[in-house]
């Protein structure tokens, strides 16, 4: 068994963000594992641009923006194994790992961090009826076939839910040559981007139908068409408001899970709203020495948000490893109110050191609305958002000074104010 | 001229293949579809039956208890996973207790062995999380689960090993009687052979319609089902049954072999035999009725949902053996539940009469035994380790929810009667049957299947026929037009 300060558990944008950090701050005992041939997870696919405006201040593509941080891992020399499956965990953070080079592994890590990202929610989950044919892809598998493979899965096309996978998809399908029909969000509002619905759909007049979804899928081999309905306030569907359309492929961008099977195994305890671990704001899991940071702690709508939180993570666990993180304790329980969805960091420190980033995604589309953090039920910020979004994360920072100034509170909760409730006022 | 050709490519036909290698006969198994397995076979609740279900005296009764009793020693043999986890047919009201009563008096006269009716403390002691509305059930300690796809592939791989010949894509287009024999045509082939099997499932009715004036009649049932995610793997220990309707044996709430947990079937009477749609009424009937069972089923836990019709015949029995006015053609026809459990006694039965009425000798080089395909999941890290020495694909790990390797896709399409399609692999090794659903390994298990069988992406199919994957590259004109697309 081989000790290593910092094990790594995916070399994706958090992974790499995280050892970047890590070895910036000092540590060179540290390893990526990767179980993909190269580095930079899912951006290796994402050839459209987009990324990088909050971290670099330009426009960058997928694997640019993933490059940037590989050109640093390798500048560095930090050491990474890509092929390389990492397949147990222990909650004494023993690593298993296999790769044809090496076999089995097993590394004694000081910090784990986890940073395995995210899958995509399949048909199955959703229950459509139907033929069980060819031609039903989630986004992101087309979009591998498509910019990774070079495979063409259809010409005629309809995408199922919007969130910005789906989003980009609709548009490289339609680059590429295909007839993209329409995206159908069973929501009265879209999951992803606005910039993605502007750039993606309407600039290419592909139809988006809100509050519709597909009711039955045709075709005994391969799916000849499929059908949409509208729904009602309670999502389900109207009778006669069926329409078919005549399309070989269905895309399903319906929803990402991040991955913790790795997680569980360590004992790390996971959160029914996120689906990922409750961690404190040093981004620590339940299990000592278990960090969690980017898509597998919860979903975000920005990869240079990732970069970020996967920074922290970085450095919390070499703090950590080298025994200077703080033991946690005296902690405050954060909670969701009205209207937001799982708040990340579930647990927080009253005595922070520096600034602690909320984030969370609000649970309906709310127009001139606030958002308020209360200590105990005592509010300590409000502040007013033009629109508050499912598919755009919200980011408030709590400062120390607030803890500070209510030292028996127990409970941060995060709120979302409506106008008529006064949040217009502030 | 063939001894033997032996029409479906499911566990029934499979299972007579390998007995019949058990003999000294030439042996052709002929499969409509792209693959084996591809019908009832692969779409049941995979269910071993105790045999208290079945009326007295019926070849079902009869097949049960005898394949029951076989299937220790046949997944023995071929290294089939198979679990002894008892069955439990639960009743939801005191009323019920002499319907229950009643089952296991039909039990007993069928040759069940050791049935008996527990109370409410022992059920939910037995099973904790049983719905609170739970009277009742009776205990079936021989009831148990299986994998029906290995089980079906083992037969098929046992059979080839021991030199029976399997054609896929050969659907029988006619069976007509020859002088000395039977003429049976494909649409590509002609086949002559001394002795006929038909195991057409659910197209047994046209097979036999063309031979005999015995005519019968499949009228396909649907059933539709959910899969609930391997999280789930112990919330039942038993195969939980409803006490039986006249519809069918009720919703089942099962954990397979695999982790996972089946909810299902339906039962709907239906015209066409290809018709394995899901519908929204099914689904939601299946929930209804399986939540008596278990209540808050965890709805956004679902894996998948499938639907698969039972070939029930207007006998309301199996029809096995030959009919009086077509010697040597042998019926295993409307082979519904308790077909699965049944298997390894029909095969035995309808093999040994062949062959006594061919005169066969027995096959003294037959050999038992078939290894199943080794699975990483299941291995130590030493065995793990020892693997990747021997092989260094079953460190590519391609299929991450399920875990499965490289090694066992490729071993799945090298081996006799091996994968041949996507769905084919998703069969024999579980790639693309667990939480993701396929999404991450398809282009790869696309890409295996053409460096193995040397074909382009475009031939590889889902299930066969027209169920391609892709459709060619994403800029076909790119080389003709000097890289540069319009």
């Amino acid at each position: 068994m081989k000790k290593v300060q910092i094990v790594i558990v995916g070399g994706g944008p958090a992974g790499l963000a995280a050892a970047v950090a890590a070895w910036e701050a000092g540590c060179r005992d540290l390893l990526i594992l990767e179980r993909e041939e190269a580095l930079g997870g899912i951006l290796k696919q994402c050839i459209h641009n987009g990324f990088g405006l909050h971290t670099f201040g330009e426009e960058l593509t997928g694997p640019e923006y993933a490059a940037r941080y590989i050109e640093k891992v390798e500048a560095y020399g930090i050491p990474y194994q890509c092929d390389t499956m990492v397949v147990n965990i222990s909650e004494q953070r023993v690593v298993t790992a296999v790769s044809r080079s090496e076999g089995v592994q097993e590394f004694e890590a000081g910090a784990v961090i986890l940073a395995m990202g995210c899958r995509e929610r399949p048909r199955g989950a959703l229950g459509i009826p139907g033929w069980r044919c060819s031609g039903i892809y989630t986004a992101g598998t087309a979009q591998k076939l498509v910019n990774r493979k070079g495979m063409m899965p259809g010409k005629r096309v309809v995408i199922l839910g919007s969130g910005d996978i789906g989003l980009i998809m609709a548009r490289r399908m339609t680059f590429l040559g295909a007839k993209v029909l329409g995206v159908v969000e069973l929501m009265p509002y879209s999951s992803g981007l606005k910039r993605n619905i502007v750039q993606c759909l309407n600039d290419y007049d592909i139809p988006l139908l809100l509050s519709h979804t597909v009711v039955d899928v045709a075709g005994k081999e391969r799916l000849t068409g499929v059908t949409v309905a509208q729904v009602d306030e309670a999502l389900r569907p109207i009778p006669g408001t069926e329409q078919i359309f005549d399309c070989d492929t269905l895309l399903l961008s319906v929803g990402l899970i991040p991955e913790n099977e790795l997680s569980s195994m360590a004992g790390v305890e996971l959160s029914a709203a996120t689906s990922g671990a409750l961690v404190d704001e040093q981004l620590e899991t339940s299990v000592p020495g278990i960090f969690s940071c980017g898509n597998v702690l919860h979903v975000h709508d920005l990869v240079d948000f990732v970069s970020e939180e996967a920074a922290k993570a970085g450095l919390a666990a070499l703090h950590y490893a080298e025994g200077k993180l703080p033991q946690p304790e005296n902690q405050m329980v954060v909670e969701s109110g009205f209207g937001a969805g799982g708040v990340v960091p579930q647990r927080m420190s009253k005595t922070l050191a520096e600034p602690v980033q909320l984030m969370f995604r609000s649970r309906g589309v709310y127009p001139n609305a606030a958002v308020a953090i209360e200590l105990d039920g005592a509010e300590v910020a409000r502040r007013k958002f033009r629109i508050l979004t499912p598919g755009e994360m919200v980011r408030m920072a709590f400062l120390p000074a607030w803890a500070a100034e209510h030292p028996e509170a127990q409970k941060v909760t995060v709120r979302v104010v409506l106008p008529q409730e006064g949040g217009e006022q502030v | 001229m063939l001894d033997v050709i032996i029409i479906g490519g499911g566990v029934i036909g499979c299972a007579i293949a390998r007995e019949l290698s058990r003999f000294k006969l030439q042996v052709l198994l002929l499969e409509k579809t792209d693959d084996i397995c591809n019908g009832q076979s692969k779409a049941n609740t995979a269910i071993i039956h105790g045999g208290y279900d079945a009326k007295p005296g019926t070849q079902k009764a009869r097949f049960n208890v005898a394949g029951n009793k076989m299937y220790e020693s046949v997944c023995a043999e071929l290294d089939v996973p198979r679990k002894w986890n008892t069955s439990l047919v639960v009743s939801f009201s005191f009323d019920d207790h002499d319907k229950l009563e009643e089952l296991l008096r039909q039990g007993a006269v069928n040759g069940v062995p050791d049935l008996r009716i527990i109370g409410q403390d022992e059920l939910r002691a037995r099973e904790p999380n049983v719905g609170r509305t739970a009277a009742e059930a009776l205990l079936v300690p021989t009831g148990g689960i299986v994998c029906p796809y290995e089980l079906t592939a083992a037969f098929a791989e046992n059979a080839a090993t021991n030199g029976v010949k399997f054609r896929r894509n050969a659907e029988v287009i006619s069976v007509a009687k020859t002088e000395g024999g039977w003429r049976v045509a494909c649409k590509d082939a002609v086949y002559r052979t001394r002795a006929v099997v038909n195991a057409a499932g659910l197209y047994s009715d046209r097979i036999n319609n063309m031979v005999s004036e015995d005519e019968f009649h499949i009228h396909p049932r649907r059933g539709e089902y959910y899969i609930v995610d391997k999280k789930y793997a112990d919330v039942f220990h038993a195969a939980m049954f409803q006490l039986p309707t006249k519809m069918g044996k009720g919703i089942l709430v099962s954990p397979t072999v695999d982790g996972t947990v089946l909810i299902g079937p339906t039962a709907e009477d239906i015209d066409d035999k290809a018709d394995t749609r899901t519908t929204a009424e099914g689904l939601e009937k299946a929930l209804r009725y399986g939540s008596l069972t278990w209540e808050n089923i965890p709805r956004k836990d679902f894996i998948t949902t499938f639907s698969g019709l039972r070939a029930h015949s207007d006998k309301d029995d199996f029809i096995l053996g030959e009919p009086a006015d077509a010697p040597l053609f042998f019926n295993a026809g409307g082979v519904e539940s308790p077909g699965l459990t049944s298997s390894p006694a029909i095969g035995q039965y309808l093999a040994e009469s062949i062959a006594d009425k061919l005169g066969a000798a027995r096959n003294e080089a037959f050999d038992p035994i078939r290894h199943s395909i080794p699975k990483f999941r299941e291995m130590t890290m030493e065995e793990r380790a020892r693997a990747i020495a021997h092989n260094p694909d079953y460190a590519k790990v391609v299929c991450r929810c399920e875990t499965v390797t490289e090694a066992e896709i490729r071993e799945a399409i090298r081996r006799p009667v091996g994968a041949r399609t996507v769905d084919g692999i998703k069969r024999r090794t579980r790639a693309g049957m667990g939480r993701c659903q396929a999404g991450f390994c398809t282009p790869r298990t696309i890409e295996l299947l053409c460096e193995e069988l040397e074909l382009d992406p475009t031939e590889i199919t889902k299930c066969g026929g027209d169920s391609y994957l892709v459709q060619g590259d994403v800029l076909p004109n790119a080389e003709e037009e000097g890289g540069e697309q319009e």
